[in-house]
C-alpha cells in the first residue's frame, strides 16, 4: 500500500514536471505566431521594412520555442498510458477523440506549415507565405481548443455514462467538448498567453531602449515598434484577463466549491460573510490556517457579490476530498500577484503613452524588464491552481488520483522522473540561453530569418530593397 | 438496420496507416541522424541537416497521432502497451527530445555544434532503437492481469526485441542514406550509394532473421504464416522483398536518384504487412485483440469522420510542404 502511494506521488511529480516544462512553450508561442501574423500582415499592409524586420526576428525565437514546445509535447503524449494507464484505459473513450482532434485539425497544420513560415518565404512568394504564417497561428489556437476542452472535461465532466468496464463512455459530444468550465478556461487561458507574450516582447524593447537611449537614424526603432505594440497589448488584456479570471473563479465555485475552498484558504464554514484570507499558513493538518491576514466578509464579496452571504468551508466535506490545501492556496496568490503586477504595468505604460513618454522613462522601461518572466509565473501558478486543485481526483468527482496510475515500481518511476530533470535542464536550460542570447541583440534592418548554414552575417550587409526584389520575384514565380 | 461497419478493424487500419506514415517520413529523418558520423562536419552535414529541417517536425507529429489515436481508439491496448515497456519509452521520448532540439540549436551555437551534432546523432539512435525494442517486445507477447500489466520492468529486454532494435536502426539508417541520395549531389551523394549498399546488405539480413525468429515466437504466429490455404497468401511478402531488394541493388548500381529510396520504402512496407500479418487481429499479444481493446462505438465514430477528412488534407498540405522544398538541398539553407 505504502509503495503503491509512493510510485503514485512520483507519477504525480513526474506528470507535473513534464507538463509545467511542456506549457511554458506553447504558452509563449500561441501568442508569438499571433504576434507575428500581425507583423507580417503589417508589412503586407504597409510596406514598411520595419515590420519585415521585427517579424524576422521573432521568428528566429518563434523556431526555437516551438521545437521545444514540440519534443516536450511529444512526451505529454505518451505520459498518459505510461505513467496513467488505468486513467487511459477508463477516461480514453473520452478524453482521446478530443487529443486526436487536436493532432488531426491542429498539430499537422502548424507543424506543415512551419517549415514553410522559417524557411520558405523565398520559395512560395509573400501571399503564400502568409498563408503558411497565419495556418501556423490559427493551428496554435486550435490546439489550445481541444487540448482545454479535455483538460476542462477533467475538471467538470459532462455528456457521458460509464459502462460495465468501468469506461466512461460518451452520450453527448457536444456536452462533453463544451463541457461547464471549458469556455472560462478557454478564454483565461488564451488572454493568459497573450500576456506571456506581450510581457516578453515589452522587455526586449524594454532592453533595448535602455541599451540605445538615442533614436537618432533610426538606432531603436525596432524597440519602439515592440514596445509600442506590446504594451498596447497588455493595456487592453490585463483588465480582460482580470475579468475572465473572475468570472472562471465564479464558475469553479459553481462546480468545484472545494477547489476555491482551499483557494480561499477557508477551513471553516462562514454562517454570515466570510473574510478574504489575503496571506496565510493553511495547515493541512490541523485544518487551520495560521497566521491569516484577513479582510472581513470580502471573500463573500468577491464570491457571492453579497457582504453577508453565508460561505462554506473544508469542514463541510470529508477530509478524503480535500486537495493539499497549501500548495492550491500560494500558487493562487502566486498568480493573482503577477495579474495586479500586470495592472500596474498597462496603468503606467498607459498614462506614459498618453504623456508621450512611451520611450524615454527608464523606470518604465526597467519595470517592464523585469517583468518579462512574470507571464510564465502566472500562467504556470495558475496551472498549478487548478490542477492541483482538482486532487485527489484526475476526472473531478469520478476517478482518483490513486486509482487512475499504471502498475509500475516506484524506482522505475523515479529513475525516469530523474532522467526527465536532468535531460530537461540541460536541453531546455540551452534552449532559454539561446533565445536569450537573440533577444539580447537589436533588431535590425534587413534582419535575417531564421536561415541554416550561411556564416552570421553582421546586420545590415542585405539591402532591403534587394530582400523585397527576391521576394516580389518569388511571388510572381508562384 | 443500417449497415455495420466494424470499427475497430477500420481504426486498426488507421493506426496502422498513421505507424506507416510515422516510420516512412521520420524513418528517414531518424536515419540521417543515425548516419551522422559518416557524414563529414560541414557542407556535408549541414546539407543533410538542411534537407530534412523544413520537414522534420510535420514528420515527428505522425507519431503523435499514432500515440494519440492509440489512446482514442483502443484506450485499453495504449495504457497497457506503455506502461508494459516504460523503460524503451521514456528512453524514446528523451532521445527525440534531444535529437529535436539539435536542428535548431546546432545553428544558433557554432561553438557547441559538435556537441548537438552527437546529440543529434545518439538521440536519433536511441529513439530508433527503442522502437525497435518496443515492436520486438510487444510481437513476444505481454503479460496481463485485470486491464493492467503484470509483468516485471525488464521483461521487454531480450535477444529477440534487441535483434528487432537493430534491424530497425538498419532500416532507418537506409532509409535515411536512399533519401539523401535523392535530395543531394557530390561527394555526399557518392558516399550515399556506398553508404546504401552495405546497408541494404544489413537490412535485408536483418529483416531474414526477424522474419525467421517471429513464427517460433508463438504457435499463433507459426499457422498465420504457414496454414494452407493461406500461405498462399503470406508468401507473396518474402516473394516481394526478393523482387524489391533486387531492383534496389541494379537501382543503386545505375545510380539512380530516386529509385533506391522508393526500394527501400518498398521493404518497409512489406516489413509492416509482415507485421500485420502476424498481429492480427491482437493489438497486445497474446490476449487482447483489437475488439477487446477498442473504446466504445460512440467514440470511434466520432472519430472517424474526422480522421476521413482530415488526413486527407494533411497528406495534401505535406505533400505541398515537401513540394515547395523540392529538388537537391545545398548546405546554404533555404534562406
Amino acid at each position: 500500500m505504502f509503495e503503491a502511494f509512493d510510485a503514485v506521488l512520483l507519477a504525480r511529480l513526474q506528470f507535473a514536471f513534464t507538463v509545467s516544462f511542456h506549457f511554458i512553450f506553447p504558452s509563449f508561442s500561441i501568442g508569438l505566431a499571433s504576434y507575428l501574423a500581425v507583423l507580417e500582415g503589417l508589412w503586407l499592409w504597409t510596406g514598411r521594412q520595419i515590420y519585415l524586420d521585427l517579424f524576422k526576428y521573432w521568428l528566429k525565437i518563434f523556431a526555437l520555442a516551438f521545437g521545444m514546445g514540440v519534443v516536450s509535447g511529444i512526451v505529454m503524449a505518451y505520459q498518459f498510458g505510461t505513467n496513467w494507464a488505468a486513467f487511459s484505459d477508463k477516461a480514453g473513450p473520452v478524453i482521446g477523440p478530443l487529443m486526436a482532434y487536436e493532432v488531426l485539425t491542429a498539430f499537422f497544420l502548424e507543424a506543415g506549415f512551419l517549415g514553410v513560415m522559417l524557411f520558405g518565404m523565398n520559395r512560395v512568394g509573400r501571399t503564400l507565405h502568409y498563408v503558411a504564417t497565419l495556418a501556423v497561428a490559427i493551428g496554435t489556437f486550435i490546439s489550445a481548443f481541444w487540448i482545454l476542452s479535455a483538460n476542462s472535461w477533467m475538471q467538470t465532466p459532462a455528456g457521458f455514462a460509464v459502462n460495465a468496464g468501468g469506461q466512461f463512455v460518451p452520450v453527448d459530444w457536444l456536452a462533453v467538448i463544451f463541457n461547464p468550465s471549458f469556455p472560462y478556461r478557454l478564454v483565461h487561458t488564451v488572454f493568459g498567453a497573450y500576456l506571456t507574450t506581450a510581457l516578453v516582447v515589452g522587455a526586449v524593447g524594454a532592453w533595448h531602449l535602455l541599451r540605445t537611449k538615442s533614436s537618432e537614424g533610426g538606432a531603436n526603432d525596432g524597440a519602439r515598434v515592440m514596445f509600442s505594440m506590446a504594451m498596447g497589448m497588455i493595456t487592453v488584456v490585463a483588465p480582460l484577463q482580470i475579468l475572465a479570471g473572475d468570472q472562471q473563479g465564479l464558475n469553479t465555485l459553481e462546480h468545484q466549491p472545494v477547489k476555491v475552498m482551499a483557494m480561499e484558504g477557508h477551513f471553516e464554514s462562514y454562517n454570515s460573510g466570510a473574510p478574504l484570507i489575503l496571506f496565510g499558513w493553511p495547515d493541512q493538518a490541523t485544518g487551520v490556517t495560521r497566521y491569516a491576514v484577513e479582510i472581513p466578509k470580502a471573500s463573500s464579496l468577491i464570491l457571492k457579490h453579497s457582504l453577508d452571504a453565508p460561505l462554506q468551508g473544508l469542514d463541510s466535506v470529508d477530509r478524503k476530498e480535500w486537495p493539499p490545501v497549501a500548495i492550491v492556496f500560494w500558487a493562487f496568490r502566486v498568480m493573482v500577484g503577477m495579474g495586479t503586477l500586470m495592472l500596474a504595468l498597462a496603468a503606467f505604460s498607459l498614462l506614459a503613452r498618453v504623456t508621450r513618454r512611451l520611450y524615454d522613462w527608464p523606470l518604465l522601461h526597467r519595470f517592464a524588464l523585469v517583468m518579462g518572466p512574470a507571464g510564465f509565473v502566472a500562467v504556470i501558478a495558475g496551472w498549478v491552481t487548478t490542477e492541483v486543485g482538482r486532487q485527489p481526483y484526475t476526472v473531478h468527482g469520478l476517478l482518483r488520483t490513486v486509482d487512475s496510475a499504471s502498475r509500475l515500481d516506484a524506482p522505475a518511476v523515479a529513475a525516469s522522473l530523474l532522467a526527465f530533470i536532468v535531460v530537461y535542464f540541460i536541453v531546455f536550460g540551452a534552449g532559454v540561453i539561446y533565445i536569450l542570447r537573440l533577444m539580447s541583440q537589436p533588431p535590425h534592418r534587413g534582419e535575417m530569418g531564421p536561415a541554416h548554414g550561411q556564416p552570421m552575417r553582421a546586420a545590415g550587409i542585405t539591402p532591403s530593397p534587394a530582400v523585397a526584389e527576391s521576394l516580389a520575384a518569388g511571388g510572381k514565380e508562384a | 438496420m443500417p449497415f455495420a461497419f466494424d470499427l475497430p478493424a477500420i481504426f486498426a487500419f488507421i493506426i496502422a496507416f498513421a505507424i506507416f506514415a510515422y516510420v516512412v517520413m521520420d524513418g528517414f529523418d531518424l536515419g540521417i541522424g543515425i548516419l551522422f558520423p559518416a557524414i563529414p562536419a560541414g557542407h556535408e552535414r549541414d546539407s543533410a541537416m538542411n534537407s530534412i529541417a523544413p520537414v522534420w517536425d510535420g514528420n515527428e507529429t505522425w507519431l503523435v497521432l499514432g500515440g494519440g489515436g492509440l489512446l482514442a481508439a483502443f484506450p485499453l491496448a495504449y495504457g497497457m502497451i506503455l506502461s508494459a515497456l516504460y523503460a524503451p519509452i521514456i528512453a524514446m521520448l528523451l532521445a527525440l527530445v534531444f535529437r529535436g532540439v539539435a536542428f535548431e540549436f546546432r545553428w544558433r551555437d557554432p561553438g557547441h555544434r559538435a556537441f548537438w551534432d552527437i546529440a543529434f546523432n545518439v538521440g536519433s539512435t536511441v529513439a530508433t532503437l527503442a522502437q525497435g525494442i518496443t515492436l520486438g517486445a510487444l510481437l513476444q507477447g505481454i503479460v496481463i492481469r485485470e486491464r493492467g500489466y503484470a509483468g516485471g520492468w525488464f521483461d521487454w529486454l531480450t535477444p529477440f526485441s534487441l535483434l528487432v532494435g537493430v534491424s530497425l536502426v538498419c532500416g532507418y539508417a537506409l532509409l535515411g542514406a536512399t533519401w539523401l541520395i535523392m535530395k543531394s549531389e557530390g561527394a555526399l551523394q557518392e558516399r550515399c550509394y556506398r553508404l546504401g549498399f552495405r546497408l541494404g546488405i544489413a537490412v535485408i539480413l536483418a529483416m531474414a532473421a526477424v522474419s525467421a525468429w517471429t513464427p517460433f515466437l508463438r504457435d499463433a504466429y507459426w499457422l498465420r504464416w504457414f496454414a494452407w490455404p493461406q500461405v498462399l497468401f503470406t508468401a507473396q511478402v518474402p516473394l516481394l522483398v526478393v523482387i524489391a531488394s533486387a531492383v534496389f541493388f541494379i537501382s543503386l548500381r545505375r545510380q539512380h536518384h530516386y529509385t533506391p529510396f522508393l526500394m527501400a520504402l518498398g521493404l518497409f512496407v512489406l516489413g509492416l504487412a509482415g507485421l500485420g500479418i502476424s498481429l492480427y487481429p491482437y493489438v497486445v499479444p497474446p490476449a487482447v485483440s483489437i475488439w477487446d481493446a477498442a473504446a466504445p462505438n460512440v467514440s470511434l465514430k466520432f472519430m472517424l469522420p474526422g480522421v476521413l477528412v482530415m488526413v486527407p488534407i494533411i497528406l495534401a498540405y505535406t505533400g505541398y510542404s515537401y513540394w515547395v522544398f523540392r529538388g537537391k538541398t545545398g548546405h546554404e539553407g533555404y534562406h
